[in-house]
């Protein structure tokens, strides 16, 4: 399975930041702890039941053959050995490699507010004072510091190549820390299903070295329309494969707002559609 | 006067649904019409949809899962088409409203329809066979829990053409399945369907603990019950401990949907993590409920085809218990996405691993169950050796999401998908089908084609690894699941190597259904007279096939484990003995008639027709009491009749 996946790396297997390469790294180890293992019973399985196959007669019968103490005092063992060697490398990888815990890095973290709607993507640079849909430039090698929330249902954020996901849930803030370590274009996605336009709800991260960041950033501000309350309204409404865009401004404490807002008064537009014959083929 | 229903409720405009219900309808009309040509129908009435015998009911629950098994197919290979040739700019024959009702029904449907009704009419037939009693302990209770389930199914289905099913995955997380967000009848036939089913689950779990623990035969001790009862006790234990917590939980869905609630809303204080608690406090208990059974149907088809005891005896009670108690405390491995913090999320997933040294354990004991055996490979043993060669890979990628910080980059994917398919298909479905061809010849008493069930074996096992070996390498590529059309052009031979996996699992339905149509042709030929055509162990082998009405003419005395073995090894065979007369319970229409009702109650519900609900409920109440009341529930069949059949089976000339 592996080989195959080798042959075409991309996603989790090609991670592009240290929380993806010590995931994988993670995963490579257990899954040798566990094919230690698990290689043994499936060959010891076909093993056994060709070689005791009723026909041949070389074969030895013992019926009454039901318990040894022996045998039973290793089979509980093997599983058990293997378990606190995984259950010791769960707990540390664990904690080392909480999406809670800041990644310990010589440049200053970029702060990005992420915000799921129904189906696009708004991040929010509160920093910069600036906001995109659909499109995440950071600086490579630059942590980058989350906060998340959902004004709609739940959806999960994830990058593959860059590691950890998390949900984004109304009401709720989650946070998570990535960094990407070299310039590149990576895909992300909502790893949650959250109803009909769910298929395209992508969004691409730009990693840019530092400069670029600065001069992209500088590019928005100059450019576009501003992110008000109105504005947001208009974009909190459901809307398909939206292009990447970006706003030259972003009103103050938007995300927090965002955050309260949907659960007093839910802004999107769901909640004004009474309920109308069952919708089929479009919906 | 109709609530919601109108018209507009049939989707006229969607080709798909349409032509499978026409199908569908026109199927069960030439069934039904086929039986009353035949004048079937009072044989039908009053030997089956009436009994309240534990044989039938269990042959009735199979047949609804089998038949259940062919809608949910049906969904699965749409899927796969869909996501075989929606790719890059294609958008495949499906749209998202349409799509997304598919992979809710498929999950609800392959859960609860058929691997539970699978389950649960196994333990139906076989443990009190097994147990060495007459029935169970609540006949009529038991045909009221099967008709509840029937009921929840026709409900669904109805789904197809009135209205439309769930479009937020069968697990219906909040605040998509709130009234915001899906104001449609979609979660509402998801709700009121399982809530109608769960009941009957529940019923029947209790019924089985009950039987279990107060209804065995003279002799039969606990540590002397074959292992597929000590599994079935406890599933039916964790039946009983987690299923109210699901009907807890849609219940409150219900009241935030039709009585404005918010304990899940986004708005009013509600909390929709609460309901993810809740769902997998139920659905992690569920995974053991279905596959503890399955793991004792391999318990006693390895040690019966090996010719052996099963290795371990007192291993495989203690592994299952381990288990039935660690699965409780494991459910919060479903989401360790949600930023819960490092202690807790370790904390689950150590207790996740550590469910996987009793079924550790288990494999390694069939493993030498079958060493110094006499393996003779029918049908029923190549699904068990398929099973263990396929579910050490499904355990090893569930220890793997186990460790949280792996869990972040698989969760939700496709290596997911392919992970508890691993498991549900090669444990669960793998147990069922090999259960199927084991006991198909104790219920009517002649066996099935072994080439036909090999040839469907070997269908399903490649299918499977076909089907979803390459959503593993998908799901570690970054796949996430529930696509409706795939981005990625590169992923697409892989889309179409699990499409040929799909079509594969096909023709082995089509075996399935082969070999049960050519066995049922050339019955006579495959007449199995003895009542023990696998030189069984257990006491469901120590009487006729199919059994009498009443099980057991004498109750056997049971002195060691694997009973009957003992009793064939010792020749210890009882005189004739002098045959008394035997209560067994009559037949009743009560199951039947509040499944009936329920399901006007559910459709009702479903559309706000609330006159139906309240005069469907009055209903219910008035059979129920009507039951209560009635005496006279048991008929006696006197000592000659069972003489008589006895004496028959046992070819020996009538008595004096």
């Amino acid at each position: 399975m592996l080989a195959v996946a080798a042959c075409h790396q991309t996603g989790v297997l090609d991670p592009q930041g240290p929380i993806g390469a010590a995931e994988q790294l993670l995963l490579i180890n257990s899954t040798g702890i566990m094919l230690v293992v698990v290689v043994p019973v499936i060959v010891a399985t076909l093993a056994f039941a060709f070689w005791y196959r009723s026909s041949n007669a070389r074969a030895s019968h013992d019926p009454d053959w039901a318990y040894q103490g022996g045998i039973e005092f290793v089979v509980w063992s093997i599983p058990a050995l293997v378990v606190i060697l995984l259950g010791g490398v769960n707990w540390i990888g664990s904690h080392q490699l909480d999406p809670d815990q800041p990644i310990a890095a010589k440049a200053k973290p970029l702060r990005v507010d992420v915000v799921a709607l129904d189906w696009k993507w708004l991040f929010i640079y509160p920093d910069q004072g600036i906001a995109a849909v659909n499109q995440l430039v950071v600086p490579a090698g630059t942590p980058v510091s989350f906060r998340l929330t959902s004004a709609t249902v739940m959806n999960s954020f994830f990058v593959p190549q860059l590691g950890s996901q998390i949900y984004t849930m109304p009401g709720m803030t989650t946070r998570l820390h990535l960094l990407a370590d070299n310039s590149g274009d990576y895909p992300g996605i909502s790893a949650n299903f959250s109803g009909d336009g769910f298929s395209d709800m992508r969004f691409i991260v730009k990693a840019e070295p530092p400069a670029n960041f600065v001069a992209w950033v500088a590019q928005v501000r100059a450019s576009g329309s501003a992110l008000d309350d109105a504005g947001y309204a208009q974009l909190a409404k459901p809307s398909e494969a939206v292009p990447p865009t970006t706003y030259r401004a972003v009103a103050p404490q938007m995300f927090d707002h965002i955050v309260s807002q949907t659960v007093s008064d839910p802004p999107n537009a769901h909640a004004s559609r009474a309920w109308c014959p069952p919708a089929h083929a479009g919906g | 006067m109709l609530g919601r229903l109108s018209w507009a409720a049939i989707p006229f405009d969607e080709p798909i649904p349409l032509i499978a219900a026409g199908v569908v309808g026109l199927v069960i009309l030439a069934v039904l019409g086929w039986i009353v040509m035949k004048g079937w129908w009072p044989y039908l009435w009053r030997e089956w949809l009436t009994s309240v015998d534990h044989k039938r009911i269990g042959v009735m629950y199979v047949t609804l899962a089998l038949v259940m098994l062919v809608r949910g197919y049906s969904d699965a290979i749409m899927m796969r088409s869909q996501q075989a040739v929606a790719i890059g700019g294609a958008r495949g024959y499906l749209p998202p409203s349409h799509y997304d009702q598919i992979f809710s029904a498929h999950g609800t449907i392959m859960i609860f329809l058929v691997a539970m009704p699978f389950v649960v009419g196994l333990m139906n037939f076989v443990v009190p066979l097994q147990l060495g009693v007459r029935d169970v302990a609540f006949p009529v209770l038991n045909s009221v829990s099967f008709w509840l389930t029937a009921a929840a199914a026709l409900l669904i289905n109805a789904s197809l053409v009135i209205g439309n099913f769930a479009r937020t995955g069968w697990m219906a997380y909040p605040p998509l399945s709130e009234l915001t967000f899906s104001p449609d009848v979609g979660v509402d036939y998801y709700l009121w369907s399982l809530q109608i089913s769960g009941i009957g689950t529940l019923l029947a779990g209790i019924n089985m603990v009950t039987t279990i623990l107060k209804m065995r035969a003279p002799g039969m001790f606990y540590f002397r019950m074959p292992v597929f009862c000590w599994t079935a006790l406890a599933t039916n234990m964790l039946i009983v401990a987690a299923f109210p917590i699901l009907t807890a939980t849609f219940a409150m869905l219900l009241l935030d949907r039709y009585l404005g609630m918010h304990f899940f809303t986004n708005a009013g204080g509600g909390n929709m993590m609460m309901y993810v608690n809740l769902f997998w406090a139920w659905g992690h208990p569920e995974v053991y409920i279905l596959i503890l059974p399955a793991f004792g149907v391999f318990s006693e088809v390895i040690a019966t085809f090996s010719g052996k005891a099963l290795f371990g005896y007192r291993s495989m009670v203690l592994a299952t218990l381990a288990i039935c108690v660690l699965s409780f405390m494991v459910w919060l491995h479903h989401f360790f996405t949600m930023g819960a913090g490092a202690d807790v999320n370790s904390f689950f997933g150590i207790m996740s691993m550590v469910i996987a040294v009793p079924t550790g354990v288990k494999v390694f004991n069939w493993l030498f169950t079958l060493f110094h055996g006499r393996v003779v490979f029918k049908t029923p043993v190549l699904w068990s050796i398929g099973f263990m060669v396929t579910f050490v890979l499904g355990g090893m990628t569930g220890v793997l999401l186990a460790v949280p910080p792996v869990d972040f980059v698989l969760h939700n994917s496709v290596f997911l998908v392919a992970h508890f398919h691993n498991v549900i298909i090669g444990g669960v479905l793998f147990g069922a089908m090999a259960a199927y061809n084991y006991w198909f010849p104790k219920a009517f008493g002649f066996t099935l084609d072994e080439r036909l069930g090999k040839a469907s074996f070997w269908c399903w096992f490649f299918g499977f690894y076909f089907a979803f070996m390459p959503l593993y390498v998908l799901g570690l590529e970054g796949m996430t699941r529930r696509l409706e059309h795939i981005a990625d052009p590169s992923w697409r031979p892989l889309l179409l190597v699990a499409e040929f996996g799909a079509i594969l699992i096909f023709f082995g339905i089509l075996f399935q259904a082969l070999q049960l149509y050519v066995s049922i042709r050339t019955r006579e030929s495959r007449r199995d007279l003895t009542g023990d055509p696998w030189n069984g162990r257990t006491l469901e082998w120590a009487t006729s096939s199919p059994p009498p009405p009443y099980n057991f003419a004498v109750m056997p005395e049971v002195r060691s484990i694997d009973a009957f073995w003992e009793m064939k090894a010792t020749g210890r065979i009882a005189p004739e003995p002098r045959y008394e007369a035997i209560e067994v319970p009559r037949n009743s229409p009560t199951g039947f008639i509040i499944a009936f009702f329920a399901v006007l109650v559910g459709f009702s519900l479903i559309w706000r027709i609330w006159w139906i609900v309240i005069l469907a409920l009055v209903a219910i109440a008035i059979v129920v009491l009507a039951f209560g009341w009635s005496e006279n529930r048991e008929q006696e069949i006197p000592g000659a009749e069972i003489a008589r059949l006895e004496r028959a089976r046992l070819g020996l000339g009538p008595g004096e």
